[in-house]
């Protein structure tokens, strides 16, 4: 019987290593590290949360959201895991081409995302609400901020198989990394589908009168 | 003997073959050497802190000492509970870890290797940058809990650096945690069923997950406690309408669950001391288990008994007592198997003994201070009082300091192929055992008498004079009594080496790490032994004899494996090669660090380091293993 | 925690690259897509209507479970892996939700 061979660089072990439990360690330890990171948004959701109608002054989240924007945002993520599960599709059935194509849609509508969060803070700014403005400046900007950089991480990584991929640096079954790095990326869009219901769809009522668009 | 190749290719930044030499510790990615790095940083670190204890007991000697003013007094108190716990005690226990896990489960290395470099090298620069701090306007004076507001509002850097560096050091304890848990799940000895596991591993297992689940909320927290202090946001500002108990809640729901992350270590290196010693299995294996995972479960439910000053009102007060008090439990029925475990057995009274006794009986004094504090009237009283530092510091010296060194006399040996002083460990025993209780059993009565805590002095009226006198000479004690263990080391490494055969398996132990050589070759085993029971080594030393019941030396082959023991035996072992990525990546981490206090323009070469060190990591010449 | 089924020298073969029955086809998950898109036009549209909080909140926590729901189970594909994934994952679900609905019970946010 061969030795436990300890993979390592580039090509995630296509053949996975005989394992204790025939689990990958790749993939045990991305759902252990999804299952940390659950740990981690939910201090900064709970922040929010907390804070959600306790700002002293303006503006307040009923002056300055713009729902329909975000909502745009929103299904531009969520196409992105559509077409994440669909450039693994691709790399199961060995379509390099097809799955690089995918995997570029992919990181382009995160790019978008996150340009579309941009633009949103730009514009949020100038409407007064900085990081120090209250409550809501605070836990807005860094809930969503700490999201965002997760979505560029993600973008990175997306960028860099198709990379890899077109270099041949993948293996001949290409599937595991894809998967890997969807696996972080469907968790960052989960992220996503929480925050946009607790921060802009759910009303804060505004101090001294109702809330809500 | 097998042949064991280091793979590598031809390139032009050429991955290093290199296994032995002053250079390969930089590159080493090989479990062994990065636990002997730990182990050794550790003891660095202890040293330190154990300075700035000294410092804190002669300034407390006397009423109005002039010693260190309140100022410097705060960063002295701070740094030495931040050094004891972040750099001292979780590195050595990490040590312990990465060093005897992969071989106490028969595997060859970690899950990930380089990853588990990354982490020792991301831990050392932390360590590093926060003592920076006392260079570059002050070190962290906040307490080792930081609590807000204090900690925003503090006009000096130090909290900046406490809130930093934590970061970085809790991103190395993350990754090492998933590490080792893939390690402990996935890697294990063919027949090595998690319940024919050593104590050792399970809490090893236990303590990566409560990690990996607690040291998120506190890099939220310090990320919070950052942002407030250096881009104006208000989580904490109380002006703003911020409220300060929102970190104390975050802090410890990562604290609690980490005061076991600080303990569980050293249960799991006494349960495999005091069997050996006692030449008895564990009594209670399963108990002993289960109660570790109830532990590790429950802690994360009591937090709240940290805040029972607070203000929380009598519900939550009353929900947290109870569940502090229910956590008792589990404890009890580890205490109580160990004590069955020695109880009937043939005693050898080595130091690790020593030491692991020491860890159940101090840990006993300071468990049942801990009941006292669950009561919350009771607390009321005793809380911010020196009764409460003589309870952590029954729990976590008296408890995992001891627990450590008995690792240290016991693996010793394995380690470096060499026993240190029996003489010399039972002198450093006792002068600790003796200083350890004269510095800390004052410190009870010193409590109640109403001695506050993080007070640079006191004055003479109070009547505190004289248990203040005794605990600084206790304290003095302590220090002997780890000057002896230094001597020890270098006396012990001063001398010629011993023969092999006679350190290999010096304790007549139980479990697979002490099948192979001392030290053991870079690959652990020649052959992965196939596991059949719990405690496989003993069992192929010693079997029944079906006429008396008495244990009796097995067949001389037995020991040294089975028919079906052919794993790579006559195969070619193939390890991963050296590596200088994870260390170029680590040190994007300070960079990015002084970057956010000095200037953006680090920040961005901290991230351009890192990312060049990651994809150098993730790209690295592939390797064409060599055939033999 | 049963962490393994098995105990002899080899192990099976590892569960990333196998895929059997129960993999969705590429159309599977464009409907799930599409489903989701639905779900979400649904929020916002539910988030626009005048019904009180009490309705309203619950409302949308439903919807978003089940959007994350079928993103974890298909997407991620934990509906058809090893339940051992699936059992960290909850782990790290579960004492989230717990430890900071605690948290924000005591806060009196909610309760």
């Amino acid at each position: 019987m061969a030795d436990v061979a300890i993979e390592r660089g580039g090509g995630h072990g296509a053949e996975h290593p005989e394992t204790t439990t025939g689990l990958s360690h790749t993939k045990l330890a991305m759902w252990i590290f999804l299952a940390s990171e659950c740990m981690l948004f939910g201090a900064l959701i709970t922040t929010y949360v907390l804070y959600r109608g306790r700002s002293i002054e303006p503006p307040y989240p009923a002056d300055i959201f713009d729902i329909p924007y975000t909502s745009v945002s929103s299904f531009v993520l969520l196409a992105s895991s559509l077409t994440m599960v669909l450039a693994l599709s691709a790399a199961q059935q060995r379509d390099e081409g097809r799955m690089r194509l995918w995997l570029l849609t992919t990181a382009l509508l995160g790019m978008t995302f996150v340009g579309g969060q941009v633009y949103e803070f730009t514009a949020f700014y100038h409407e007064g609400l900085k990081l120090s403005t209250n409550l809501f400046g605070t836990t807005f900007y860094v809930l969503t901020g700490f999201h965002g950089v997760h979505v560029t991480v993600g973008v990175l990584m997306l960028l860099s198989l198709v990379g890899m991929s077109s270099a041949r640096r993948l293996p001949d079954d290409p599937s595991f990394p894809i998967e890997m790095v969807g696996l972080y990326w469907h968790f960052v869009d989960i992220v996503w589908i929480v925050i946009f219901t607790v921060v802009y769809l759910i009303p804060t009522p505004s101090p001294g009168g109702p809330g809500g668009p | 003997m097998a042949t064991v190749t280091t793979a590598r290719r031809e390139g032009i930044l050429r991955r290093p073959t290199a296994t032995t030499g002053f250079w390969s510790w930089f590159t080493t990615i090989d479990h062994k050497k990065i636990g002997i790095l730990y182990g050794a940083t550790a003891l660095v670190f202890f040293i330190v802190g154990g300075l700035e204890a000294l410092l804190i007991r002669s300034q407390l000697a006397q009423p109005n000492g002039t010693l260190l003013n309140a100022d410097q007094y705060n960063q002295i108190f701070t740094m030495h509970g931040v050094t004891m716990v972040f750099l001292f005690v979780m590195p050595m226990s990490a040590a312990f870890f990465n060093y005897f896990i992969p071989l106490m489960i028969g595997a060859r290395d970690v899950a990930f290797p380089r990853l588990n470099a990354y982490s020792y090298w991301v831990f050392l620069l932390g360590g590093m940058f926060i003592y920076t701090s006392f260079f570059l306007g002050g070190a962290p004076n906040c307490g080792w809990f930081c609590y807000a507001p204090n900690s925003i509002f503090d006009p000096t850097v130090g909290p900046t650096f406490y809130a930093l560096g934590l970061i970085i050091t809790g991103i190395a304890s993350t990754a090492g945690a998933i590490n080792l848990a893939v390690t402990v799940i996935n890697m294990r000895a063919p027949g090595m069923s998690l319940f024919r596991v050593p104590v050792f591993v399970w809490m090893g297992l236990v303590v990566q997950l409560l990690l990996a689940f607690s040291l998120p909320i506190i890099t939220v927290a310090l990320f919070e406690l950052l942002f407030d202090r250096e881009f104006g946001t208000h989580f904490f500002d109380p002006t703003a309408g911020g409220d300060p108990v929102l970190w104390q809640h975050l802090f410890w729901l990562f604290g609690h669950p980490e005061v076991y992350i600080l303990i569980l270590p050293a249960f799991g290196i006494i349960t495999e001391i005091l069997p050996v010693f006692s030449r008895k299995p564990l009594f209670g294996y399963q108990f002993v288990v289960f109660s570790g995972i109830a532990i590790g479960f429950i802690g994360f439910g009591v937090w709240a008994h940290h805040m029972f000053a607070v203000g929380l009102g009598p519900i939550a007060n009353t929900a947290f007592g109870i569940s502090t008090a229910i956590i008792a439990i589990p404890t009890g029925v580890k205490i109580f198997n160990w004590m069955a475990t020695l109880y009937g057995g043939d005693l050898r009274f080595t130091s690790a003994m020593l030491f692991a006794i020491g860890t159940v009986t101090m840990f006993v004094i300071g468990g049942l201070s801990g009941v006292t504090h669950a009561i919350v009237p009771s607390d009321y009283q005793q809380t911010d009082t020196y009764y409460i530092v003589a309870h952590f510091h029954y729990v976590i010296f008296g408890g995992a300091v001891f627990g450590l060194f008995g690792g240290m006399y016991y693996w010793w040996p394995k380690v470096f192929g060499r026993l240190l002083s029996e003489l010399l460990g039972k002198l450093h025993f006792w002068l600790m055992l003796i200083g350890f209780n004269l510095t800390f059993g004052p410190m009870h009565i010193l409590g109640l008498q109403g001695m506050i805590r993080r007070t640079y002095t006191y004055p003479e009226s109070l009547g505190l004079t004289f248990w203040n006198e005794v605990s600084t000479v206790g304290a003095f004690l302590i220090a002997l009594s780890i000057l002896v263990f230094l001597v020890n080391v270098v006396v012990t490494h001063a001398k010629g080496r011993p023969k092999a055969i006679d350190v290999a398996d010096p304790w007549d132990a139980r479990t697979l790490e002490w099948m192979t050589t001392s030290p053991p070759p870079i690959h652990n085993f020649d052959e992965i032994p196939t596991v059949h029971a719990l405690d496989e080594f003993w069992h192929r030393k010693y079997v029944e004899d079906e006429r008396t019941g008495r244990l009796v030396p097995a067949q001389a082959g037995a020991a040294n494996g089975h028919e079906e023991d052919a794993h790579g035996g006559g195969h070619g072992i193939h390890l991963p090669s050296p590596s200088y990525w994870p260390l170029v990546a680590s040190l994007g981490m300070p960079l990015l660090a002084y970057g956010v206090l000095y200037s953006w323009w680090l920040v961005g070469l901290g991230f351009v380091v890192a990312l060049v060190g990651f994809y150098g990591w993730a790209l690295e010449p592939s390797v064409a293993p060599e055939d033999g | 925690m049963a962490l393994e089924e098995r105990v002899e020298p080899v192990a099976a073969p590892p569960s990333a690259g196998a895929h059997g029955a129960g993999h969705p086809s590429p159309k599977e998950y464009v409907r799930i897509g599409v489903v989701l898109f639905v779900l979400t036009a649904l929020e916002i549209t539910a988030s626009y209507t005048h019904v009180s909080g009490s309705v309203l909140i619950p409302t949308l926590f439903v919807l978003a479970i089940v959007k994350f729901a079928l993103v974890v189970l298909w997407f991620m594909h934990l509906k058809f892996d090893d339940r051992r994934f699936a059992r960290f994952f909850v782990m790290g679900l579960a004492g989230a939700s717990i430890l900071y609905l605690i948290v924000l019970i005591t806060f009196k946010v909610f309760l």
